[in-house]
């Protein structure tokens, strides 16, 4: 029986995702000027919406990203910064909800493992290119003439 | 009655499967030219009874037959009949039964179209090609079987979702099939070649016509999906660095690193490990793909139903074919360096850091669509890793690349002179320089990345220009341009569109979500739009309310605009249609939100986009110089014995030997 | 062991994946797990269902420990949970103050009346703002919160007799109340 409701609680909830994480939100907010605009965007498309967590803040339809959408807007109104705003959404919902990973010992490995790849791949390279251009020389291996085709 | 044939006819399929993978790797490994020669006959076999297999399912979705569980699932009575063929794909079953398909149309292309290579060899890539099909209808008949029968039949299904029901979705999937599943060709022949010992590398310019190809489909399939994206989805965008989006682009970054390490391979016999490793990851990452999307590991907006049972079967499978290869390569892969010396500036020094380079990105991007899971691992809190993280690594990383893309074709093999070819690129540079400040001056406010976009476009794409000109002037009449050489033009020209594409679109795009009421204008980037109000309207299977928008410029009408909000019958949800007046320098995109007040006011969004087409354009060409560059001749011709390269470094043979064209 | 890399590479990540599975099969895919987990809950002042002229604040519950769920008779879930919060509510020991999310008072009232009522008290955030400030991202769900108004335990989801067993008595044990 409880295992049963289980399932169906899941189930009854991904129905209810499925049928609305579909849709964009279409949400006029009365902005003072373009560049008002152009923030409040760049700041929802870095957020992440709760309950259609495929979509970002600026388009998800959930009641929920509405609300949040309208606060994020009242914070903007109210002189908060950027950071300060997702510092507010973090704070209650978890690092989750940025779509961009803050730099905190949890997630070094996250934003310094490829520039350590590059790092790593490069000396490797130099290391082989260095015994290739030793056995280079000692063919005397020189660029082919001009007139000999390349390909 | 049919149903139960197409099952039948897929459990045909897998014990020729197990055939083609037994047999002729015996007949290889035995040297036994009987057990060699089924190799061929069996994958035929295999071919017709998949077909057979998958005919059965379309003509199940056709004639509407509800009693198999899968069609009933995916189509109703109202659904169109072009859409009752896509729907054959449109859910796990009948995609995974897609999938074991293109792998046959692959396989049954090489057993037929191979007749000038060696037979044992052959018959190992078809047997490698066996184990995957093995593997993949074993997967489809015990836990995905698209002819499970529903009993009694329903008298109507459930419709397909609405998402799909639109011709992108009809090209999409197959395309993107052919090109992931293609590189299982690649894949084969790299097993083959270290299963049977292959010092030289004759092989790869066998398997470089195929990877080409199947390299070409993938660039199409990816473009695909993200026109369709932009133009069905209603929000305007066209890449999303969704987990599924990031599964078909890891084999895309490995694959085009591939396609270029294969061609150093062939000419000069160096980098034979990375291609081979190039030609496992490549696949790998295609199976890691179908892992991902089936499996319900990663929260996805693209992912089939997840089941844990098919996740663990996937898995299996997954470490059973990588896991072998790996094991395959670190047993038998070369272990000297081979091929020709080259000096430090060199083409082969700018291919090395090309492949380097690549091969980082798709590093980078499987490390940020794992991340979440790594971060539940470690335990440090759920991480969401989006746009924001792979918008800034991805051109980070990419940016030694396109800088250094002009510089490949100038640059000879084994010694570049760098001199000469700064010489030759200066007017690209200026070119691209003078261009990029134009377009700052004149464009007010033009961010950073737009800037850079110009400058890139030109910087790549006039470099290629002027190679191709110096080609034009330089090499003999007849012999200018390979098809290989065209179609590394188009391909590059191709990344140069895409460039302009990409960072112009991003720096200028205006979006707007607007409350507009009948017969109000409002003025978005200098255009003018005029909202007309909303009426019912009826299609084949839905009811929609349609919006009427003029566009203007200037008081010059350009174009009226009728998105839709569509209601399809059942319980689906309302589907935004958005309208959209493409154009070459500028696309101009209406979607219809909800009705705001009774007075007919409604939300509506709008989208001036320049430059987007510019996007799918590029990866046009990009596709475009991949089927070119496959149907080089050169390819075609087995190569005797006195040409290909010796596996040792011994300087002596080399120094004066170059390939015969 | 160059060439023994990109096995143990694959390893690795064959072994991420598998953890994966795992960790999909003993936790909901989509919870999000609140950071508010041992700090102190949101200051609120909502007005009482069924006497909406009153407030019930922080302030007023300090000094026991009690539950907030929060429901609405938009939730389907809800109507699930209900039936076990009937029969569980007494026996938990500690008030069960319900939360009316995002929803119409006499929405909230038409539902309690037609399911029944178990909660002690119940407010009303027909406008979701207290939502909000404790990070409700859906319904069901439920806090715990002890006499200082800690937050000390939040259960996303339907409260089912298994993880009140397992999962909520425990917490309650822990602040020294519980029911039997």
């Amino acid at each position: 029986m409880n295992r049963f409701l289980r399932r169906l609680a899941t189930a009854l909830i991904a129905l209810m995702l499925a049928a609305t994480c579909v849709v964009h939100a279409i949400d006029p907010l009365p902005f003072r000027d373009r560049a008002e605009e152009v923030r409040f965007q760049n700041l929802t498309r870095q957020l992440r919406c709760l309950v259609c967590q495929n979509q970002d803040l600026a388009d998800s339809d959930a009641d929920l990203a509405r609300d949040l959408r309208k606060e994020v807007f009242d914070m903007m109104r109210a002189g908060k910064s950027d950071a300060d705003i997702k510092h507010f959404l973090v704070a209650r919902y978890n690092d989750f909800v940025l779509y961009d990973p803050p730099l905190k010992p949890g997630t070094w490995l996250l934003w310094f493992a490829p520039f350590v790849f590059v790092v790593i791949g490069a000396i490797a390279i130099l290391r082989i290119l260095r015994r290739r251009t030793r056995a280079a020389v000692a063919a005397s291996v020189h660029a082919p003439s001009h007139t000999e085709d390349d390909w | 009655m049919l149903p139960e044939l197409g099952q039948f006819a897929l459990i045909l399929a897998l014990l020729l499967a197990l055939a083609q993978c037994v047999l002729p790797l015996l007949g290889a490994w035995r040297g036994n030219p009987a057990l060699i020669a089924t190799a061929r006959p069996i994958a035929t076999g295999q071919f017709v009874f998949v077909t057979l297999a998958f005919g059965v399912l379309s003509c199940a979705f056709l004639t509407q037959d509800f009693s198999v569980a899968y069609v009933a699932q995916n189509s109703n009575l109202a659904l169109p009949w072009y859409y009752r063929f896509s729907a054959v794909w449109g859910a796990h079953e009948g995609s995974l039964l897609l999938w074991v398909l293109i792998l046959n149309v692959w396989t049954f292309a090489l057993a037929n179209f191979s007749r000038h290579l060696p037979d044992a060899f052959i018959a190992r890539v078809l047997g490698v090609l066996g184990f995957v099909s093995l593997g993949f209808l074993a997967f489809t008949l015990f836990t995905s079987n698209p002819f499970a029968r529903h009993l009694p039949a329903l008298a109507d299904g459930v419709d397909l979702n609405p998402i799909l029901q639109d011709p992108g979705l009809i090209m999409h999937p197959p395309m993107l099939y052919m090109g992931y599943v293609g590189f299982s060709v690649a894949f084969a022949f790299a097993i083959a070649a270290l299963l049977g010992g292959e010092l030289d590398v004759a092989w790869i310019r066998w398997a470089r016509p195929w990877t080409n190809v199947a390299w070409a489909f993938l660039t199409l399939g990816i473009t695909l999906g993200s026109w369709w994206a932009y133009y069905v989805l209603g929000w305007g965008g066209w890449w999303f660095w969704d987990p599924v989006e990031n599964a078909s682009f890891m084999p895309w970054l490995v694959g085009t690193a591939l396609i270029h390490s294969q061609a150093v391979t062939e000419k000069r016999g160096s980098f034979r490990a990375w291609t081979l490793l190039l030609s496992i990851f490549a696949f790998s990452l295609s199976l890691l793909g179908t892992f991902l999307v089936r499996s319900g590991v990663l929260t996805s907006v693209h992912a089939f139903a997840s089941d844990p049972k098919r996740g663990l079967f996937i898995l299996a499978f997954l470490t059973i074919v990588v896991g072998g290869s790996l094991t395959i390569y670190a047993l038998r892969a070369p272990k000297v360096a081979g091929g020709k010396p080259f000096q430090m500036l060199s083409r082969e020094t700018l291919l090395l850091i090309n492949n380097l380079l690549f091969a980082c990105a798709a590093a980078m991007v499987l490390l940020g669509t794992l991340y979440p899971l790594i971060g539940d691992a470690l335990g440090v809190g759920r991480i969401s890793v989006g746009p924001p993280y792979f918008g800034f690594m991805f051109p980070l990383l990419m940016l030694p690349v396109v800088l250094l893309i002009p510089f490949g074709p100038f640059f000879r093999w084994a010694a570049g002179d760098w001199r000469a070819t700064l010489r030759a690129l200066t007017p690209a540079l200026v070119l691209a320089l003078l261009c990029a400040l134009a377009a700052w001056l004149l464009v007010g406010a033009l961010p950073l990345r737009g800037v850079a976009g110009v400058g890139a476009c030109l910087w790549v794409g006039t470099g290629i220009a002027l190679y191709a000109l110096k080609r034009w002037r330089e090499a003999p009449r007849g012999r200018r341009y390979t098809p290989e050489m065209l179609g590394m033009i188009c391909a590059h020209f191709g990344v140069a569109i895409f460039l302009a594409g990409v960072l112009v679109t991003e720096a200028t795009s205006v979006e707007s979500d607007l409350r507009m009421a009948p017969g109000e204008t409002k003025n978005i980037a200098g255009i003018d739009f005029t909202f007309k109000g909303v009426a019912p309207a009826q299609g084949p299977n839905f009811r929609a309310e349609q919006g009427v928008i003029e566009v203007s410029r200037d008081g010059r009408l350009i174009a009226t605009l009728n998105p839709q909000k569509r209601q399809y019958s059942g319980n689906a949800p309302v589907q935004t249609k958005a309208d959209i007046r493409p154009g070459v320098f500028r696309d101009i995109y209406v979607a219809l939100g909800e009705s705001l007040d009774d007075k007919g006011a409604w939300a509506v969004r709008i989208y001036v986009k320049p430059f987007v087409r510019w996007i799918w354009f590029g990866g046009l060409m990009m596709m475009l110089g991949g089927f070119v560059a496959a149907a080089d001749r050169r390819f075609r011709i087995l190569p005797t014995r006195g040409e290909a390269p010796a596996p040792s470094a011994a300087p002596s043979a080399l120094a004066t030997g170059a390939l015969a064209p | 062991m160059n060439r023994l890399l990109p096995l143990l590479g694959f390893f690795a990540l064959v072994g991420l994946l598998g953890f994966g599975m795992w960790w999909n099969a003993h936790h909901e895919a989509n919870e999000v797990p609140s950071p508010l987990i041992g700090k102190p809950a949101p200051e609120f002042a909502l007005p009482l269902l069924y006497a909406p002229s009153q407030t019930l604040t922080k302030k007023d519950l300090l000094g026991k420990p009690y539950l907030i769920n929060v429901f609405g008779s938009w939730c389907a879930t809800c109507q699930y949970e209900h039936p076990i919060l009937m029969a569980e509510a007494k026996k938990l020991g500690v008030p069960l103050i319900g939360m009316a999310w995002k929803d119409p008072p006499a929405e909230s009232q038409r539902w309690l009346q037609q399911f029944g009522n178990p909660y002690d008290t119940i407010m009303s955030d027909a406008d979701g703002r207290a939502g909000i400030e404790f990070g409700v991202y859906g319904a069901p769900e439920t806090f715990l919160i002890d006499a200082q108004g800690v937050i000390r335990y939040k259960r996303i989801g339907m409260l089912t007799p298994e993880t009140i067993a397992s999962e909520l008595n425990p917490q309650l044990a822990k602040l020294g109340a519980g029911g039997r």
